[in-house]
């Protein structure tokens, strides 16, 4: 939908502002950013992790008493989707050296490393190959090396700044310190990254960055990434073999207490099946589909926890996750694309955020955390309520798109942003001539399961990597480090699980013990409630069709 | 568990899904659509945003002859619309060492010979919901112009709907993808400043800094992260920090 005749007045503000601060941004005058100390109250005023009720101690498993989201402890505190008794586990249905759970972008990078270290490797995932939050991530990659200028010292600074200082520094080191290589890596298997005539990249800031370290494909990194590992793990089926459409639902473990492969369930046929594996790799990603607070989500369709439920119920502990990321920038008009992400690099590239007067009040390149907050202060009756209304009645600010073609020049923005500039030209909005209207959306789950340098976690065998495990971004991603995690920690897991397998061998008989254990537990807890997890995917389906959907038994595949 | 938009008050129209009749509101892109139906997507739906190809959709207005495409996740529903969605496609795709071949358009050609069968008739054009030049990235393939197959289909979503219009059965999309591979990795220059980091790295350059900083206190971090200096928004390529200790 085109802007309407109401929302068309009120972008004359926009335009009307836009020819002093382009100046302005031209001469290098930045509307200032927040002290750290600034930060805080902002923050604790104004950030969804802050508001009350929203988060309730987890009453069971390794991390019982950890008080996160109400939605996630809903999924912890449920019941397996699957009779443990009934699963056959001594007759397996696939066996494999390293079973990876998930195939988006830390999934993919852990069978390439794997197989290339002589492993055997069975992906399962939900959906298709490469559906994935790594698919979505638009605006960039960091890694610090522009040699001269950056270095690896301030990727680390940046990162704990943004992460509140809580980051587990061990998994900061790693990932500052593999960030040049892993960019090297893709590159040699021919990602197309923006760069100049010479082959240097083209860098620019994030949000908290110090230096330009952001590496980019025009808008569509993620997709440019995950297409092209993808491609890379189809030229090597004889050691990876992909099962789609085939969600794990459960670890299993051997009676040494090692991971021994994962029961997954044919969202086709309805069956469950048992894969043997010697090593599991969790790579699931994040948790935006649970919708937190009834936030709308940039996130996948398949983004829902499940890694993080079975990998819990196997004793695996998490941390992090008292807090979420809500990504500042999200579509809030036109309405059919609500909710999709904005990518960060508009900012960095030097756009604007406005409110209902075309005014700034934010410095646009704070943390995600931070200029999330700025923006629901904004727009909120309790905050300053300066939002920018929707016909739907809902409220956003500007981000000011157009002001890039005046400071680079004329066509920067079809040419840099070539997906958002499609995605609005099929609604009749040119974004580099009217400015987005935006609104915080849920974007990312800043913890996770617990692991140590190596991707191991405490279950010897049992491996995560990427959105789902916790502590290398505190309690607050910066942009650009989520691909980078998913890269680095994907390889860096690969390489160990295919190293563990050559020192341990084989697991030992599966069993479902703690599978038994946990449905026990949380029926000793008195959780009154029927829940089953993980979820799998969320329903958006009509409730009026549900409330007619009164199969009393469901039989075979039929509801 | 809701999308906030399906809560709209909206007026209903039909639309066909594979023949069979469903009234869904008007405002509604085909995906969310077909929920308000009751589908619980399983096939044909990922990222929701457009970018993963999950969802190419094939329809056809009332009236007229002429197949549309779209992707269900971004194309609101038209009335009387009829449609499918094409969640896979079982394309061809040849298997190749990239680290053994040089990016030339022989190589292209020779995994892909039926390239040359390419009748020229745009079918795949017009088929592609990305509104990219299919036909002109086909025919810079078989000219062997490696570099302009990778700029032109540079934003291909691999969803497959122009091999299904193909009456050549091409599998355009494996062969972009190969092109973009082989250009970025062969034909454009590759970055010298990140094997020298690689280099650095490797011997040991930052070790004592990073675990300097990983001893520090957070009181101590917090006035470092404090007095970082800012590379400036407009800076060019050669600006250089006045502390080099670190860099």
């Amino acid at each position: 939908m085109p802007y309407p005749e109401s929302l068309k007045k009120l972008i004359e503000k926009v335009v009307a502002t836009r020819p002093a601060r382009v100046e302005r941004k031209k001469n290098g005058q930045e509307f200032p950013p927040l002290k750290l100390e600034e930060r805080e109250p902002v923050l604790r005023n104004f950030h969804p992790d802050f508001i009350e009720g929203t988060r309730r101690s987890i009453k069971v498993g390794p991390s019982k008493g950890y008080a996160i989201s109400n939605e996630i402890v809903d999924l912890l505190e449920a019941k397996s989707r699957v009779n443990p008794y009934l699963i056959n586990l001594l007759d397996p249905d696939f066996e494999t050296d390293v079973l990876i759970i998930g195939a988006g972008g830390a999934g993919t990078a852990a069978a390439l490393l794997a197989a290339q270290n002589g492993a055997k490797v069975t992906i399962a995932t939900k959906l298709r190959h490469g559906d994935a939050n790594t698919m979505m991530a638009e605006g960039g990659i960091q890694a610090a090396d522009k040699v001269g200028k950056d270095s690896p010292y301030y990727h680390y600074l940046d990162i704990l700044g943004g992460g509140h200082f809580v980051n587990d520094p061990e998994l900061v080191y790693t990932m500052v310190k593999n960030a040049p290589d892993a960019l090297r890596w893709l590159e040699g298997m021919g990602t197309s990254f923006s760069k100049y005539e010479d082959g240097k990249m083209k860098t620019m800031h994030g949000g908290g960055t110090c230096r330009k370290r952001m590496h980019y494909a025009a808008d569509i990194t993620g997709a440019e990434i995950m297409k092209t590992i993808r491609d890379e793990s189809r030229n090597h089926e004889d050691m990876i073999n992909v099962i789609e459409f085939s969600p794990a639902v459960e670890i299993a473990l051997d009676d040494q207490g090692r991971c021994a492969g994962a029961v997954l369930y044919n969202l086709e046929t309805a069956e469950y099946h048992f894969v043997k594996a010697k090593a599991v790799i969790i790579a699931t990603g994040g948790s935006g589909r649970l919708h937190i607070q009834n936030f709308m989500t940039t996130n996948h369709y398949g983004a829902t926890a499940d890694g993080i439920v079975m990998a819990y119920r196997a004793g695996v502990p998490v941390s992090f996750l008292h807090t979420v990321q809500y990504h500042p920038t999200g579509v809030v008009f036109p309405e059919q694309a609500e909710g999709i992400l904005i990518t960060e690099k508009f900012r960095g590239a030097g756009a604007n955020v406005l409110n209902i007067n075309g005014e700034q009040f934010v410095y646009e390149r704070e943390p995600r955390d931070v200029e999330a907050a700025c923006i629901i202060r904004e727009c909120s009756p309790e905050g300053r309520g300066n939002g920018v209304p929707t016909p739907t009645g809902k409220f956003g600010v500007w981000l000011d798109s157009p002001m890039i073609d005046m400071l680079k020049g004329e066509g920067t923005v079809r040419k840099e942003f070539p997906g958002k500039h499609i995605l609005f030209r099929r609604f009749g909005i040119d974004i580099s001539t009217e400015p987005m209207l935006i609104h915080p959306t849920l974007h990312y789950q800043n913890g996770g399961l617990d692991i140590n340098n190596k991707c191991e976690t405490n279950v010897p065998g049992l491996y995560a990597a990427g959105e789902v495990a916790g502590g290398i971004h505190g309690e607050n991603r910066l942009m650009g480090n989520s691909l980078l995690d998913v890269i680095v920690f994907g390889r860096i897991a690969g390489i160990q699980a295919a190293e563990y397998i050559r020192e341990h061998g084989d697991s030992g008989t599966a069993n479902l013990n703690h599978v038994k254990q946990y449905n026990e537990e949380v029926e000793a807890a008195e959780i009154d409630v029927d829940r089953i997890a993980p979820m799998i995917l969320p329903d958006y389906s009509n409730p009026e069709v549900r409330k007619k959907q009164l199969t009393k038994d469901y039989f075979g595949t039929l509801l | 568990m809701t999308e906030p938009s399906e809560t709209t008050v909206d007026s209903l129209v039909p639309i066909f899904f594979m023949g069979k009749r469903y009234d869904v509101p008007a405002s509604l892109t085909i995906q969310k659509a077909l929920e308000y139906a009751g589908y619980q997507h399983i096939r044909g739906c990922g990222c929701r945003g457009g970018v993963c190809g999950a969802c190419g959709t094939v329809f056809r207005i009332p009236g007229s002859y002429k197949l549309q495409v779209g992707l269900a996740c971004q194309t609101v529903v038209q009335p009387g619309m009829h449609l499918m969605i094409l969640p896979f496609y079982p394309g061809n795709r040849s298997v190749f060492d990239i680290e053994e071949m040089k990016g030339t358009g022989g190589e292209l050609a020779a995994l892909y010979p039926e390239i040359f069968k390419c009748i020229g008739c745009n079918a795949c054009s017009q088929g592609c919901p990305m509104d990219i030049d299919v036909m002109h990235y086909m025919a810079q393939a078989i000219r062997g112009d490696v570099a302009g197959v990778a700029e032109t289909s540079f934003d291909c979503i691999m969803c497959g709907l122009c091999a299904s219009r193909c009456p050549a059965e091409e599998v355009q999309f494996n062969v972009a993808i190969l092109a973009r591979r082989l250009n970025a990795r062969h034909n454009i220059i590759r970055a010298k400043h990140l094997e020298e980091r690689v280099k650095e790295v490797d011997g040991g350059k930052f070790e004592e800094p990073l675990r300097d900083l990983m001893s520090k206190s957070t009181e101590e971090l917090k006035e470092l992260y404090k007095a970082r200096e800012a590379e400036p928004q407009m800076a060019e390529e050669d600006w250089k920090p006045v502390d080099a200790r670190y860099v």
